[in-house]
């Protein structure tokens, strides 16, 4: 048992597949972060993966690049995000309610869409998705999709948008102080607005890598519960881009673990329990760190002009 | 852009909001319609006749509204005390075990108990079991400051791995020729049929009686007024002396409780055993009945009927016209979406400066 576990980690597979299953989390989790840091919880990422995993799809399926297919599911994320920012930024409605509100409008629009676009299939419709990037010539991200070098890529530019320019510190102070932030000048609707879209065009990049990398097809119930996890891994990191990176790869590492163990067949341990496994995990590693999480101090909080 | 509070928010635009909203969701699912390329009005018609015509469409729309009704109550219980329970799947499935658990025939032998102390212990045992697995959440709330919408959400994926893990092993019913499906109950626990040659069963009553107990209690009791106020304002409520951490607590365990109830009132009105289907997201549903009812309780059972009766009624319209049945759930989204909206410019007017 414990020379299999050494046998695997000495193995490049385990590690492509711990990557693997990271991106799409990396992707979402800075989408996350980038809303909340604003400010505004986005419960809709649940929804917004499917539309983004389903639109981005859809249009490489009828023909277009892969890389449209990308672009496409960014806006699909971008237009679901306006629309979560209308509800919660000028008509201050209650984020939970919004956001599950859109995660259900998201999922049913695209559920339906699939449906019209192919009413009669037996078996899913399918792609070419992106290769591995072979040509590469490092180790374990050679056997990885462009989409995974995008997510890796996207880490260090929100850390430098966020920390190094005054965008990102417009982003940070209307989520700190919207008030102060009002005092100087900015105008806290806007900022909490584009932070939203941008974040939730990440949500839907997140979907659409499970049906142009992971997969080939769109499959009903693909997302799975994981823009929840990117909620969790988002408190888990503190709200630091470095730190989701570290989260989304621990809880990858996890996952691809509890696959492993669940082929090999733990004597007598029904695979549920594995299954079970990263989930107990997210929970773990909130009630860990839930003592010194350091919240953005406006989260949740509306922001109406004149009002306290 | 920006808000402006009404000073005076009339009655007749409160009354007229929700109307206004079902009319734009009629309005914009109509584009779905048509992207379908079903005959619009048509649609309509079969999604209502299906739901609400006939004598059979009432009955298989109450028979659904059964469960919503009691995780509708669920959520409007939590949502009052803004504890965000999203976790009603699970604590439905954990009702549902219980229920099993206790009044289940284990391999041809139950408990061997009089009917009359069975049946109250099966439901009290699945009450439980939806009040304790949100007990862990409500607790990680006050003592630690975990944010429960994302346990309860996570949890809901653990339950439902558990019941899938029963229903293989001590729990799986022997009879059942390989199909994941639990025991049966014994045939004294299972609920009476409320109308001849249908589905609807006693529980319904069940669920219209505590609408009425929980709409009561939250506006005359002492308890309800502590929910409200915790509410309202947590902190002003502290200073005038409600005690929020176990009006939290206490809100946590009745809203499990609830939901567990649905489970076990699914399990013995209709399904008599577990299955890993018996729930098409009737937890998740329930949060939407709470919102659309203002998370009001009496609100909750017209809430739950209305979104019973496009469910029922999309399944069988889609067997008339080629519309895909998730037409329902799009209604559903959109009549929620805009029902926030319709309040929001209710108590709000929108300023363009």
């Amino acid at each position: 048992m414990v020379a299999d576990l050494i046998t695997m980690f000495a193995g490049a597979d385990f590690w492509v597949a711990v990557l693997r299953i990271a991106s799409p989390l990396i992707f979402g989790t800075l989408g996350v972060l980038l809303c909340e840091r604003a400010g505004v919880l986005n419960l809709g990422i649940e929804g917004i993966m499917v539309a983004g995993a389903l639109t981005g799809w859809l249009v490489v399926y009828f023909g277009a690049g892969l890389w449209v297919g990308v672009l496409v599911a960014a806006l699909t994320g971008a237009a679901f995000g306006l629309l979560h920012a209308l509800l919660t930024v000028p008509l201050a409605l209650s984020q939970h309610v919004a956001g599950l509100g859109i995660t259900l409008f998201a999922t049913s629009v695209s559920y339906f869409a699939y449906r019209v676009s192919f009413p009669n299939v037996t078996s899913p419709p399918t792609i070419q998705p992106f290769a591995e990037m072979a040509w590469l010539g490092i180790p374990v991200l050679s056997r990885q999709t462009p989409m995974t070098l995008l997510a890796l890529l996207a880490v260090p530019v929100i850390a430098w948008i966020l920390y190094r320019t005054p965008v990102g510190l417009a982003v940070r102070m209307v989520g700190e102080n919207p008030a102060a932030a009002e005092g100087q000048g900015l105008n806290v609707n806007a900022v909490r607005t584009g932070a939203i879209v941008a974040g939730s065009a990440l949500m839907g990049v997140a979907g659409a890598f499970l049906t142009l990398s992971a997969f080939n097809a769109f499959f009903f119930n693909m997302v799975n519960g994981r823009g929840w996890i990117c909620v969790a891994l988002v408190v888990f990191a503190s709200w630091r881009p470095g730190k989701a990176l570290l989260g989304a790869l621990l809880f990858a590492f996890f996952d691809a673990l509890q696959l492993r163990l669940q082929q090999s067949g733990g004597e007598g341990i029904p695979y549920q329990v594995y299954l079970m496994l990263p989930y107990v995990l997210s929970i773990v590693a909130l009630v860990l760190v839930a003592r010194r999480a350091t919240y953005p101090q406006a989260l949740m909080k509306p922001y109406v002009k004149g009002e306290r | 852009m920006r808000l402006e509070a009404r000073g005076d928010v009339s009655r007749l635009m409160l009354v007229v909001a929700p109307f206004a909203a079902v009319a734009f969701t009629l309005v914009a699912a109509s584009l779905f319609v048509a992207w379908a390329g079903a005959p619009l009005m048509r649609t309509y018609a079969l999604i209502f006749e299906g739901g609400f015509g006939s004598r059979f469409a009432w009955a298989e729309t109450l028979t659904r509204a059964t469960p919503l009704i009691l995780t509708g109550l669920s959520a409007a219980v939590a949502f009052r005390a803004r504890f965000y329970n999203i976790g009603a799947e699970g604590q439905l499935y954990a009702g549902a075990l219980a229920a099993v658990a206790i009044g289940g025939l284990h391999g041809g032998a139950g408990f061997a108990a009089h009917p009359a102390l069975l049946f109250p212990g099966m439901m009290f045992a699945a009450m439980l079991a939806g009040a304790l697995l949100l007990l862990v959440p409500a607790l990680l709330r006050t003592r630690l400051g975990v944010d429960e919408v994302v346990t309860t959400l996570l949890l809901n994926f653990i339950v439902l791995l558990f019941v899938s893990m029963m229903l293989d092993g001590p729990m799986k019913d022997p009879t059942a020729m390989g199909w994941p499906q639990s025991v049966a109950l014994q045939d004294e626990m299972q609920l009476s049929k409320l109308v001849e040659r249908t589905r609807v069963h006693s529980g319904l009553l069940w669920a219209l009686a505590l609408s009425a107990l929980l709409w009561a209690v939250l506006k005359y009791s002492t308890f309800g007024f502590a929910v409200r106020a915790v509410g309202a304002n947590s902190r002003g409520a502290a200073f005038v002396g409600v005690p929020v951490t176990r009006t939290m607590i206490a809100v946590a365990m009745l809203s499990g409780a609830l939901a567990g109830l649905a489970g076990a009132i699914e399990v013995a009105g209709r399904t008599g055993y577990v299955t890993l289907d018996m729930s098409p997201g009737y937890g998740y549903t329930g949060i939407v009945i709470a919102m659309l009812a203002g998370l009001n309780p009496l609100g909750v059972v017209a809430a739950a009927i209305f979104v019973a009766g496009v469910l029922v009624g999309a399944d069988s319209m889609s067997r008339g016209v080629a519309v895909p049945t998730y037409i329902a759930e799009v209604i559903v989204a959109i009549s929620l979406l805009s029902m926030l909206v319709a309040t929001a410019f209710a108590r709000y007017r929108l300023r363009w400066r």
